[in-house]
């Protein structure tokens, strides 16, 4: 089938400002987005750019805004979707080439939370134990392939660039309702800043975008339940 | 003109998946190491593994590292070099755990340890039955090895230069000494001058029409070293997975048989029972393959197609949605169909490169039969041949090859950083990249990449795939040839500095057409059928003559093959029944 899709072009090297351009390509009706954008790139005009590996949605590589919404482009169909398809970079970071966004800043905030297991016991032999249901209590957001969906589309983020966002709360969401983890000293105090998890007014953009299903606001509100709870208790006499 | 901006290092890694980062996480305990890659370290191709990493920890029942490489070995039809997957399945036990300890998070057993699911191939004592050996995290087992231990390399201070494409592999006076990369952002060309260069660059799986791998999977690391005189090594073994999802490739991992999925032809029939009536539906995957292929050849496809279906419908919905809730995803976003109640269109799908530089046990890169090693080159994962998989993988065990051999390689790195000199770099180490690129950038032959890829995906697939014959082969080396006088004249139309991914995918191709050509050669020359080498006109196995890896050269424009021994140590070779 024939179809429509408007792309937003912009090559800082040559243009003054980003301008849409319109193709019309023959894709299959069972074809991803991401095909539609190789049919631009192999038959129209080979100089598009946009990030892409799995093709499948593990990778994170294709996030972008899909007919004013994050979506990645390898998941989803375009027989699902209104035409003229429209296709821009995600919103927030600066663009460098046409689809693709510097994410230096995305993974700055992501290294900010420190995402990573913090335990100083010695390791035992063999695993350290962990019952099905702890392991149960960060499942959802182990799932996060860092895509920068959620944070893209968060107005908070928008208004105010230093707010650390959703997808760094989300990792640090992880660890710190895993069992075997013992670095919330360390971690919740930057969430606890100004720039922290309290920016986050509720308005479920992030969760609506991701494309792993996770419950965003449902782990940044947890987050927010570990902070009362810890100041509570630092509130009480020793 | 292009800037260039020039790094020293002790140890560069090339590639940034769980090979590139376990390395990376063991050198820098011992020296500065740079990591180099073309993706984002996230995105790389170790994240869309599903079904697990084999160990015998034996959680569930009996298990032991010996049975382990049993049937590593008869799963690779005897071609594997023994010494080395004792030496992996040994320290599997081992590494898990060290993963474990990073923070992976395994699914658990009500005890709260590592579970175990049952895989292709995977057996208790040497093919008895079925044992519960893949350690896994539902079926995303290799997205959380990737985030671990690039959590762990953040934590460690790791440096990274993200989205830097390897150009060359700097060999002088029989050592390698550095690599040329281009950093994608700006076009700079960056030279690295370092002590040793680990690669872990990956398959190349993208060189067929049908395949489970990334589109960056294009084997850039083993084309580049065999235009620098590497030879590559059993390129002919390419295996196919059974369960592609229908015309797209992705991959439902073996794990969804692993729980009790069926394979079922067009009769509804479950065809298994009739070519491995043991280990039925998990037999290993070249076996599955050719099963899959010879129902849809004798018209017991479904409705007549290319296609069998994969029957999870009689399993709990609670294990599908919990075991395998990426897959389901997969399908339903896909196919708009509902595995708990319906069957999935599945064809088997190009997956895995067995072959690739050939490297010793240390990780150490080879340069001939009688594995000599080339100083300070190393590599490790798909992108390498040790060899423990022989003619043939087995499922769960590309993790456990990442993890124990990037673990080796970058011990071995770090031990040779402290000791000794920096090599002495050519004059001008990034002359070759930087006449590749203009010439690519300044063609005006009018030929097109993405057409010239097409054409080669198709005639690997209709020719290079699960089953293989001499004027097929021939037809398909034909094919190449004409294809690779075309490549001259590609012309690249962005001529840009930043993000030039249409020279990227120009490049790519080039390092393609290499790699299909060793994987044809080496096809045609083996005149038996092993493993994922499956020859219709030879259709039997022939140890006298062939019990022996190939290595091909490709020098001056011609291709050469010798055969490498194949170190045998515990396990001589049997009839392979399942």
């Amino acid at each position: 089938m024939k179809i429509e899709i408007r792309i937003q072009r912009f090559n800082p090297e040559q243009d003054q400002a980003p301008q849409w351009r319109d193709y019309a390509v023959e894709v299959e009706p069972t074809d991803r987005v991401l095909d539609a954008l190789h049919a631009v790139k192999w038959r129209h005009d080979g100089s598009l750019a946009f990030r892409r590996s799995c093709a499948h949605g593990v990778c994170g590589s294709d996030a972008m805004l899909i007919n004013g919404r994050n979506r990645l482009a390898c998941k989803v169909l375009v027989k699902e979707l209104k035409q003229p398809i429209t296709v821009e970079p995600m919103r927030g970071y600066p663009v460098v080439k046409d689809l693709i966004v510097d994410m230096a800043g995305f993974f700055e905030k992501y290294r900010s939370v420190k995402p990573y297991l913090i335990n100083d016991e010695p390791e035992p032999k063999t695993e350290r134990l962990q019952s099905p249901e702890d392991r149960e209590r960060y499942d959802d957001t182990t799932k996060c392939i860092l895509c920068g969906a959620c944070t893209t589309s968060c107005p908070s983020f928008w208004a105010n660039k230093e707010y650390v966002g959703p997808a760094a709360i989300v990792q640090a969401h992880r660890f710190l309702l895993d069992s075997r983890d013992q670095g919330a000293d360390e971690r919740l105090p930057v969430l606890n800043d100004t720039s922290g998890v309290w920016r986050c007014r509720t308005i479920f953009n992030c969760t609506e975008a991701c494309p792993r299903g996770i419950n965003v606001t449902k782990a940044i509100g947890q987050v927010k339940q570990l902070l009362v709870k810890r100041r509570t208790r630092s509130r009480k006499p020793s | 003109m292009r800037p260039i901006v020039r790094h020293q290092y002790d140890a560069v890694i090339v590639g940034a998946g769980g090979a590139g980062l376990m390395a990376a996480l063991e050198a820098s305990k011992g020296c500065r190491v740079a990591v180099v890659s073309k993706l984002y370290p996230t995105r790389s191709h170790t994240g869309t593994a599903q079904g697990g990493i084999g160990a015998a920890l034996g959680n569930l029942e009996p298990d032991h590292w010996e049975w382990h490489m049993f049937d590593t070995i008869k799963g690779g039809d005897y071609l594997c070099d023994q010494d080395a997957v004792e030496f992996m399945c040994r320290e599997a036990i081992e590494v898990v755990y060290a993963l474990e300890h990073m923070g992976l998070p395994f699914s658990r057993t009500k005890e709260g340890k590592i579970d175990q699911r049952r895989f292709g191939g995977h057996t208790s004592n040497m093919g008895k039955a079925p044992v519960r050996r893949s350690c896994y995290a539902a079926d995303r087992t290799g997205h959380m090895i990737l985030q671990t231990l690039y959590q762990q390399c953040i934590k460690r201070g790791v440096t990274f230069f993200d989205e830097f494409r390897l150009l060359d592999v700097l060999i002088q006076d029989g050592r390698c000494c550095g690599v040329v990369t281009l950093c994608l952002a700006t076009g700079e060309v960056h030279v690295f001058h370092t002590k040793s260069v680990l690669l872990a660059t990956g398959g190349f799986g993208r060189m067929y029409k049908v395949t489970s791998n990334a589109h960056t999977l294009t084997g850039d690391g083993c084309s580049i070293v065999f235009r620098r005189g590497v030879p590559l090594q059993d390129m002919e073994f390419f295996q196919f997975h059974p369960t592609g999802i229908y015309k797209l490739g992705i991959l439902i991992t073996e794990g969804a048989r692993g729980e009790g999925g069926i394979l079922r032809n067009g009769k509804g029939e479950r065809f298994m029972e009739r070519y491995a009536p043991t280990l039925l539906d998990l037999a290993p995957r070249d076996m599955v393959s050719r099963a899959i292929y010879r129902e849809i050849r004798e018209g017991r496809g479904i409705d007549g197609k290319d296609y069998v279906h994969l029957d999870l419908t009689h399993l709990d919905p609670k294990v599908v949605e919990e075991k395998l809730p990426d897959i389901t995803d997969f399908v339903r976003t896909y196919l708009g169909i509902n595995p708990v109640k319906e069957l999935i269109p599945c064809q088997p799908t190009a997956h895995y490169a067995m072959g690739g530089i050939p490297t010793n046990i240390d990780a150490q890169v080879v340069m001939d039969a009688r594995n000599t090693p080339l100083r300070g080159l190393y590599a490790a994962g798909e992108c390498a041949c040790v060899s423990v998989h022989g003619a043939n993988r087995l499922g769960t065990n590309s993790l456990v090859d990442i993890v124990v051999f990037g673990r080796r390689g970058g011990r071995r790195i770090a031990q040779e950083a402290a000791g000794g000199e920096f090599p002495s770099m050519p004059a001008k180490p990034e002359e070759r990249a930087l006449e590749e690129i203009s010439r690519l950038t300044s063609n005006l032959g009018g030929e097109s990449s993405a057409k010239i890829r097409e054409e080669l995906q198709q005639v690997m697939m209709d020719h290079v795939s699960v089953y293989r014959e001499e004027s097929g082969l021939k037809e398909a080396l034909a094919v190449i040839s004409g294809l690779r006088s075309r490549y001259r004249r590609v012309e690249v139309g962005d001529r840009s500095m930043r993000f030039n991914t249409e020279l990227e995918e120009a490049l790519e191709l080039g390092y393609m057409l290499d790699l299909a050509w060793a994987t044809t050669v080496s096809a045609l020359e083996r005149r038996e059928s092993r493993g994922a080498h499956s020859r219709e006109d030879f259709p039997k196995r022939d140890d006298v003559n062939w019990l022996q890896h190939s290595l091909a050269f490709g020098t001056d424009g011609a291709l050469r093959l010798e055969k490498k021994p194949v170190t045998i140590t515990k396990f001589q070779p049997q009839e392979r029944k399942y």
